[in-house]
């Protein structure tokens, strides 16, 4: 699996609903995440690849698209 | 030292249903109440924030069954006027003019830091009665995202320094300005509020605060009776005891009837909870609080 799948499959497990297929298209716009579902979404990502996201990185335009998941996982693992 | 002597509360008469706000905002009442754990908020039609805040006080004196207070603390996020703040108008309604009185202009949190604030100036200023009241109603418009929330009310405590059914033995507070644009309400406009941000550090600080103050007086979460925390969302609540892994019972909630009700809730729900069950001899309870600014941060008190 390659980082986007996995990170696909944690968004997925935490939102039970469709993914959008543009991983640049806003997680929050779009509805599939809200804002008590974002944090679950971190605290999954930092079991799935074994980091610590530092509340200075809490920032949820990191976190808004697959794109940007899969950016700041990449640049911090 | 310092004791949590007596609490009281208050709140307006007007009941706004999720029904109500539902055909005014034109969204689902199901919706209000699973995004917010809220079935209704109460406003205030004509009273003051100082108004509410004097009712408060006077409930909280009345089960104290005493009128010595050598200071007055006041927390208000929505008060009317950029100065004077509303502590010394309501100190003198309640015939304490001459005494000092302090206003803390800060929401959600207020009443935590309050009373850590007390607790400090207690032993020199004698009983300190710590008041947070707040109109919120009139900072709302019709953003359903936050007009949902948000409900008017005033919570009090006398932290005195000889007596008490419980003595505050810590407290760990924290501000960090990054997020000072996140929730804000400003002059002649409706609050402001970036949902993702404020739950997503919410939900990492606040337990972290409360572990911090835990740490501290080497007491276990699950050697705690009583969670008091800032009633923001039911959500964001529940959120927390499963971070601390501690049954979400624990936590007092009255957010249902209330709402969010800013820096009051805190005092409200501590009032409601002291006369329902309150203090039990050795059993610590933990006040905890977050909001604009960010300031968040947490307390503990043992029952005596």
């Amino acid at each position: 699996m390659t980082t986007e799948d996995r990170i696909r499959a944690v968004v997925g497990k935490i939102a039970q609903k469709p993914l959008p297929s543009d991983p640049e298209e806003s997680l929050f716009e779009s509805g599939v995440l809200d804002s008590f579902a974002l944090p679950d979404v971190v605290g999954e990502l930092e079991k799935e690849f074994s980091l610590k996201v530092p509340d200075s990185d809490l920032n949820p335009r990191k976190f808004d698209s697959l794109a940007r998941i899969t950016h700041y996982v990449e640049s911090n693992i | 030292m310092a004791f949590l002597r007596a609490f009281g509360s208050y709140v307006p008469a007007r009941v706004v249903t999720n029904a109500e706000l539902a055909a005014r905002l034109g969204c689902e009442t199901d919706w209000i109440l699973n995004a917010s754990g809220i079935s209704e908020r109460r406003y205030a039609e004509t009273e003051s924030v100082a108004d509410l805040a004097t009712r408060a006080a006077e409930d909280c004196l009345a089960r104290a069954m005493t009128r010595q207070v050598g200071m007055v603390i006041v927390s208000s996020g929505s008060s009317p006027r950029r100065f004077p703040g509303p502590a010394a108008e309501i100190a003198a309604k309640m015939g304490f003019a001459g005494v000092p009185a302090l206003d803390v202009p800060m929401a959600s949190a207020g009443s935590l830091f309050g009373l850590a604030l007390a607790a400090q100036c207690a032993s020199s200023a004698g009983p300190v009665l710590v008041i947070a009241a707040e109109k919120m109603s009139t900072a709302i418009a019709d953003d359903k995202n936050t007009a949902i929330l948000f409900g008017d009310g005033a919570g009090a405590c006398l932290v005195d320094p000889k007596e008490g059914g419980a003595e505050i033995v810590r407290w760990d507070l924290h501000s960090d300005g990054t997020y000072s644009e996140a929730l804000r309400l400003e002059f002649g406009a409706p609050i402001h509020m970036d949902g993702y941000t404020v739950i997503l550090q919410a939900s990492r600080k606040i337990p972290a605060a409360i572990r911090e103050v835990l740490e501290h007086t080497s007491t276990p979460a699950s050697a705690v009776g009583t969670f008091l925390m800032h009633q923001a969302n039911q959500n964001l609540i529940v959120r927390i005891a499963k971070a601390l892994d501690v049954a979400p019972e624990k936590f007092f909630s009255n957010i249902a009837r209330y709402g969010n009700t800013s820096s009051a809730s805190m005092l409200i729900a501590a009032s409601e909870w002291h006369a329902q069950s309150g203090f039990r001899a050795g059993e610590p309870v933990v006040f905890a609080g977050f909001g604009a600014g960010f300031h968040w941060g947490a307390l503990l008190a043992l029952g005596l």
